[in-house]
């Protein structure tokens, strides 16, 4: 008898965990069918190694809903799903959105390949998308159903390969990548094409190191980097990933500057990385210590107000994306999602957090990047660099 | 490749294999008795990895009465873990034991989301456990001369515990058969309580060493080093404690050579982990120290 309890203890205790871990949009059944809502799907990852970037992405997604809570007289309900930082889970998050929630509008997600991973099927459902941060072009090539309010990699790689050239003197270079995402590779591969024309020489690039999601370890890729003495070392990838490569890196005595991309900005970063991750250089999508707009202004007020801490540049990509799509429906006049498509596409001047927001013909924003630097524990800003 | 870059590169392997190692003795000291593939391991060590974080970030702990603390509390979770999941299937068959232990590392997994946050965060690492010094152009982390000390110094303390005492010796019986061990008058019940207490104590001394080592830690943490352990585990044969040891220090070498000799190959190193096991498993299923069955714990 007392075993069976146990058992059965043990049993409730697994599906309460369960069902604790996919939640976080438990109320869609309750307003299922309202016609005065517009519902707006969310899919981000809330857990995983990119959870810090989704959850700030969230807060600024969930502000700018509190801000603006209504279109066209309806109130907007945000359906947000968690993908887990994973390319299976975030298909999987995007067909629920769709089908169970069914939403007019979709925004996410943090991380190129989980935005990759669910182009298809935005697409055959004919459910327009905007992604806050995903920067590879190939989230929006040849998808009419997918936008971004953020820069592309090959404009962010150029930018760092300017300044590793420029400003820091760099002559040679060395990248690590993380195989695993398309955003890290192909952000490589800009910066190589950029620092190769900078330099004029083909064999700029001493080295080409790789590594996968879950890698905790780099030292025999950091051993061999050392070993071609490069001017600047090129580790674009997971903040935390990152940082105990760049810890990693000065134990083993490197002492060469590290650059990255906009994927570094989280406190978590600083956190794990602690001393040796100061003086680290990368580009991102905004600074609150250079607003562009009106609307950055508003935006760094109601932020701190909110949730009292330095708003970031996720949660400023965030709080555009849900602007544009509330703006394309305030245009189209209505919550069906093919005209809420073609309204995005017109998107013109619009005027976001981040920046002047207009779409090109592959829905992408051409907008300018900041450089920021690790100072003292702090991301600080150091320029702007316009495309 | 100089020879300064060599023995880097060895330092490297040898600091990663010993933490493989340190890991492996705990899976494979309970699969020894139990011949149950504990899936919770990885989780039962990362568990192990946030009770050290809360006790020195929260409870202001100093590290060592942390860390003891860890241990222990996590040691109780094993038993607890055993208790609930496991001694109810005693009699069943095996599959459903592996099931549930299935079951059980996705709980704790789940549960560490719910209850941690999915946002990765710092571990504390004490200055002792950070100074770097240089040995003829090798760096070497204190830590890779501590890890195989701890290795080494519980392997010894598990070998004396499974061959030299009574409490081993019926640990030895019960891996055989739990009934005939049982007509012999020894309390099997009591017995694998024994042995997961040891395991999640081993596991949690390996979390331990492995936030020190890398000191972000998230509630997944424990996926990659269970699986990575499981290969060192068969690699020096599955249930042989020494074996898990040579198993997890050969596992560590053969990554950083990989990455040090083949640079072009450095993003399929886990892959590399995973064709070691399917060539081990196809050519030498008892792995290297497998064949003396006797041995087995």
């Amino acid at each position: 008898m007392y075993r069976k309890v146990v058992a059965l203890l043990a049993i409730i205790a697994l599906f309460a965990g369960i069902v604790a871990g996919c939640g976080g949009s438990g109320t869609s059944d309750e307003v299922a069918k309202e016609p005065d809502v517009v519902r707006i799907g969310v899919f981000e990852p809330m857990t995983g190694l990119s959870a810090a970037g989704g959850q700030m992405t969230v807060e600024g997604i969930k502000l700018a809903n509190k801000l603006y809570p209504e279109v066209l007289g309806k109130k907007v309900q945000l359906f947000i799903v968690d993908n887990k930082s994973d390319k299976a889970e975030a298909k999987n998050a995007v067909t629920r959105l769709i089908e169970r929630d069914k939403v007019v509008a979709i925004i996410g997600s943090y991380g190129s390949s989980l935005s990759m991973a669910a182009g298809d099927t935005v697409k055959k459902a004919r459910v327009p998308a905007v992604g806050c941060s995903p920067t590879n072009p190939l989230v929006t090539l040849n998808n009419d159903y997918y936008f971004r309010v953020c820069f592309i990699d090959p404009f962010q790689g150029t930018v760092m390969a300017k300044y590793a050239y420029n400003d820091l003197n760099a002559r040679t270079a060395a990248i690590i990548r993380n195989v695993s995402q398309d955003y890290s590779v192909g952000l490589c591969k800009y910066f190589e094409d950029a620092f190769k024309k900078l330099t004029g020489d083909p064999n700029c690039i001493v080295a080409t190191l790789d590594y996968q999601d879950g890698t905790q370890d780099f030292t025999a890729q950091l051993t061999t980097v050392q070993q071609k003495e490069p001017d600047v070392i090129f580790a674009p990838g997971n903040y935390g990933d990152v940082a105990l490569l760049i810890k990693q890196a000065r134990e083993l005595g490197l002492k060469q500057p590290f650059l990255g991309g906009d994927t570094l900005e989280a406190p978590e970063f600083i956190q794990v990385g602690g001393q040796a991750v100061e003086g680290v250089v990368f580009s991102t999508h905004y600074s609150k210590d250079a607003p562009v707009t009106e609307m950055s202004k508003k935006f760094v007020e109601a932020y701190t107000q909110e949730y009292h801490k330095e708003p970031n540049a996720f949660a400023a990509l965030g709080f555009d994306a849900y602007l544009v799509i509330l703006d394309a429906i305030k245009r189209a006049g209505s919550i069906d999602s093919e005209k809420i498509r073609d309204a995005l596409a017109e998107t013109k001047d619009f005027e976001g957090a981040t920046g002047i927001i207009t779409f090109d013909e592959n829905g992408d924003a051409n907008k300018s990047a900041v450089i920021l630097v690790v100072k003292n524990g702090e991301f600080k800003y150091l320029t702007t660099v316009n495309p | 490749m100089t020879l300064t870059e060599f023995l880097q590169h060895m330092a490297n392997g040898v600091s990663l294999g010993s933490l493989y190692a340190l890991i492996a003795i705990g899976y494979t000291m309970v699969y020894g008795i139990l011949r149950l593939i504990n899936f919770a391991h990885g989780d039962i060590f990362m568990i192990a990895a946030y009770v050290a974080f809360f006790g020195i970030g929260i409870f202001s702990l100093p590290w060592w009465v942390s860390f003891i603390l860890a241990v222990v509390i996590t040691a109780f979770i094993g038993a607890l873990i055993e208790r609930a999941g496991y001694r109810p299937l005693r009699n069943s068959p095996r599959i459903s034991v592996l099931i549930s232990a299935i079951g059980i590392s996705f709980l704790l997994e789940n549960l560490g989301l719910v209850l941690f946050g999915g946002r990765p965060k710092a571990f504390y690492r004490p200055p002792v456990f950070a100074q770097v010094f240089l040995v003829k152009g090798v760096a070497v982390q204190v830590l890779t001369i501590y890890i195989p000390l701890v290795t080494i110094v519980l392997l010894a303390c598990l070998l004396y515990l499974v061959h030299k005492t009574k409490t081993g010796m019926a640990m030895r019986a019960c891996s055989r058969d739990f009934e005939t061990a049982r007509l012999m008058a020894i309390n099997v019940d009591r017995i694998v309580s024994v042995t997961f207490v040891v395991g999640s104590a081993l596991a949690a001394v390996g979390g331990i060493m492995w936030s020190l080592k890398f000191p972000q830690i998230h509630p997944l943490m424990g996926i990659f080093p269970g699986l990575k352990c499981f290969i060192a585990a068969v690699l020096g044969g599955i249930g042989n404690i020494t074996g898990a040891v040579i198993g997890g220090f050969i596992l560590g070498i053969l990554e950083i050579m990989l990455v040090a000799f083949f640079p072009a190959l450095s993003g399929y190193r886990d892959a590399f982990a995973f064709v070691i096991l399917i060539l081990i498993l196809l050519f030498r299923p008892t792995g290297i120290l497998g064949e003396t069955m006797a041995e087995k714990v």
